[in-house]
């Protein structure tokens, strides 16, 4: 079983090792392009909302201590806890994608869309629809990982719940708890480069 | 244990039924954990689409008899070549050693009963196949005339089905990235009792390096053909020069994985080389630890030299001279391996089997596609040579010859131990001597042809070059009648009954202690590690013991139980 556990641990590392880099492609991008559109992309940035950003931010964070806690429950043998963090977790997670959808629904009433669908009015600066482009592109993406670290989240609650996990045997809890991690630290780098550039 | 039997009934049975027999039925492999099936599901998946990319393959060699019209119009001549590259390049080439020998042999070789992770295994195959279904989509809507290579601005504003193949390439790379993340963990945690990381087989090192590449390039690539498909989606304009974007980037994100994957191409190949030829000098390895660091620096230094491939595309030539640098560079790891093998073969006891006739092909071949790497690399030459026939020549050397002839010599080395069986060894060295005639004969001349200024990708020609294009076309004929050939008696191997013994060759390594086939938990208990591959003690040769005993007329079952019991 220990040598099922460090398997499993190295897996996970190895899939949050392909994470970064893909994530990494669309840093690399943000960043060359950012450099050659320095004057629309601050301009842009000014269309989003920090308030909700850094609620986002905060919410995220949270969660991802909910989630340590969580596995210290699984691990010891505290199920009723467990069951209480990856709630937690869960509802923040929530929040987050509340907060997103409130600001995608903005977002796309005012026309700040990707690419040639960008259509909002009374621009000064030009070019304004890559940084959307790469707004969605990121944020987009981000949120596809919140989502489906909500999906395996809620089946490991699921599990719980059965009364799967003990001190003996914790893994998935604790190798979904670094899954959570790198979606929570992918955001703490998506944040200041769309929200914080000024 | 024969009362064993008596008293457990079938369980047992099953137990020791081989994997290909138990448990029976499609359903059973369809849902199979085992690595050996999925192995051979990953092989002959492979196999299939092989033919496939051929035919196209020599669509193109027929095409290029005569100039201009000779079968197809230029418009479909694009999507032919397209076709060929991609499914040769995202079907075949990347899957075709890791995923299919790999599968079989890994864990048989570090004596584990399986992988790391058998259902993402299995998953990884349905990921392939569902890559495979988006590919064959396409195929049937009409195709793509981007090239392998999805360049932008053309890949962004050309018709067709280049989202769904883009999409295709982007599933089919996390079938890759499953594998790898596979292959490590195993290599990590599932090595037999006793086999440290300087015990491992060869072949162990050049799948671990191999799926170092897959796990830190591929994602890469992922992240650059959503881009291309959000490019074509919602105009993102990130690619696109006249919303202000950098087509060059995309080459450059496409080659920082394109790169590294020409070492997920030759990596593999050069693992089973140097499990065969070791076997087939019967001597130990030499320079073990040269061949396995070599591995893992080809897999790292593969990362800094993608922009070789842009040496013309706009690049200052400061970057060029130290990318060119680089890439000469690399060229070193890769000679290092050619001569321990070389030395490894030096005053051995050869035996010219079937696996180890490729493994010479193989030699042969990779060392032409090597070095005429270095005319590419430089500079000067490479402003003369891009966009030639001297490139498509080279890189079929080394991604298509090597890794092809590699491939083969895995299957006919490992074929015993997957089926029992043994084909018909006559037949294979006419296959090989055809393979390599005909390898020879379609891409020498191609050299030549791009030394002299013919460019790739163009179905019309100067009248001067037909005689080397046919000379070409002629060969790719001797080549496919060489394959079928090989597919021949393969398959016909498989109507034979089981025979094979455990050990054909006289192999050092834990495959050759499970029977042939294995069962389906591989070995009798855990395998311990008696003797690395750098401290095996000389044996006789299995390949005289074999020729003395066998004269007198005995079964080679015996034999080679006999010649395990007393050398090992």
């Amino acid at each position: 079983m220990g040598q099922q556990f460090d398997a499993a641990k190295i897996g996970m590392w190895l899939f949050l090792v392909t994470e970064v880099l893909l994530f990494g492609g669309l840093f690399v991008g943000y960043g060359i392009m950012h450099a050659r559109h320095p004057e629309a992309f601050l301009a842009a940035h000014h269309h989003l909302d920090k308030t909700m950003g850094a609620i986002n931010t905060v919410v995220l964070l949270i969660s991802s201590f909910t989630m340590v806690l969580a596995v210290w429950a699984a691990q010891t043998s505290k199920r009723n806890l467990c069951i209480l963090f990856l709630l937690i977790t869960l509802l923040c997670a929530g929040v987050f994608m509340g907060v997103k959808y409130n600001e995608y629904s903005h977002k796309f009433h005012e026309g700040l869309l990707p690419g040639k669908y960008y259509s909002h009015q009374g621009d000064t600066v030009p070019g304004q629809f890559m940084f959307f482009s790469f707004y969605f592109m990121m944020t987009g993406l981000h949120g596809i990982h919140v989502l489906l670290g909500m999906i395996v989240i809620a089946w490991i609650l699921f599990r719980t719940i059965r009364g799967d996990f003990s001190s003996e045997y914790y893994s998935p809890v604790d190798i979904t708890g670094l899954y959570w991690h790198l979606v929570d630290l992918i955001w703490i780098y998506v944040f200041p480069l769309m929200y914080l550039i000024s | 244990m024969a009362e064993a039997l008596t008293t457990h009934g079938n369980a047992n049975a099953a137990e020791h039924a081989d994997y290909l027999d138990y448990p029976k039925g499609l359903l059973s492999w369809l849902t199979t954990v085992d690595h050996k099936r999925i192995g051979l599901m990953y092989m002959w998946s492979v196999m299939f689409f092989f033919f496939v990319g051929g035919m196209f393959a020599l669509l193109i060699r027929i095409e290029l008899l005569s100039p201009k019209h000779t079968i197809m119009t230029a418009e479909v001549y694009n999507r032919v070549f397209t076709l060929h590259g991609a499914i040769m390049t995202f079907l075949v080439i990347i899957p075709a050693i890791p995923a299919a020998l790999g599968n079989f042999a890994l864990p048989l070789l570090i004596g584990a009963k399986d992988v790391a992770f058998p259902r993402l295994n299995l998953t990884s195959l349905y990921v392939y196949w569902a890559g495979a279904v988006m590919a064959v989509v396409v195929l049937v809507m009409g195709g793509v005339d981007t090239g392998w290579t999805f360049y932008t601005p053309y890949s962004t504003t050309t018709g067709g089905g280049v989202t769904l193949m883009v999409m295709a390439a982007f599933v089919l790379g996390f079938s890759s990235i499953f594998t790898g993340v596979n292959f490590i963990a195993t290599i990590h945690k599932l090595r037999a009792p006793g086999m440290g990381w300087f015990e491992l087989p060869l072949f162990a090192w050049g799948m671990y390096s191999t799926a170092l590449i897959q796990i830190l390039a591929t994602p890469v690539l992922g992240i650059t053909l959503l881009l291309l498909v959000m490019e074509r989606v919602l105009g993102v304009g990130i690619f696109d020069p006249q919303l202000g974007g950098d087509p060059v980037l995309f080459q450059h994100f496409f080659w920082f994985y394109s790169h590294p994957a020409v070492y997920i191409m030759i990596l593999p190949a050069m693992a089973v080389i140097s499990e065969v030829i070791p076997t087939f000098s019967k001597k130990t390895i030499f320079g073990y630890k040269a061949i396995a660091f070599s591995s893992v620096a080809i897999a790292l230094l593969g990362f800094l030299v993608w922009a070789h491939h842009m040496f013309v595309a706009g690049m200052s030539l400061f970057a060029g001279a130290i990318f060119s640098f680089l890439t000469f560079f690399i060229a070193i790891p890769s000679a290092i391996k050619v001569f321990n093998w070389i030395a490894t073969m030096w005053r051995g006891s050869i035996s010219l089997d079937a696996p180890m006739q490729y493994a010479i092909s193989f030699l042969l071949i990779f060392t032409i596609g090597g070095l005429t790497g270095l005319f590419l690399a430089a500079l000067s030459t490479d402003v003369h040579l891009h966009d030639t026939y001297f490139v498509v020549s080279h890189f079929h050397y080394v991604m298509a010859g090597s890794n092809l002839i590699a491939l083969l010599a895995g299957i006919h080395y490992w074929w015993p131990k997957m089926f029992g069986r043994m084909y018909n060894e006559t037949l294979a060295s006419i296959g090989c001597v055809l393979v390599f005639l005909g390898f020879n004969a379609t891409f020498l001349p191609q050299f030549v042809l791009g030394s002299r200024g013919m460019p790739r990708r163009y179905y019309n020609y100067l009248p001067e070059f037909q005689s080397l294009h046919v000379a070409s076309t002629i060969g790719s004929w001797l080549l496919a009648a060489g394959l079928f050939l090989i597919l021949a008696y393969l398959l016909a191997s498989l109507r034979k009954p089981k025979t094979a013994v455990a050990n054909p060759w006289g192999g050092r390594t834990l495959e050759w202690e499970a029977m042939s086939p294995p069962t389906m938990h591989n070995f009798d208990g855990q395998p311990v590690l008696k003797h690395g591959p750098m401290t095996i003690a000389p044996t006789a040769p299995w390949w005289a013991w074999k020729k003395r005993h066998t004269e007198r007329g005995r079964d080679l079952r015996d034999v080679s139980n006999e010649y395990s019991d007393t050398y090992h």
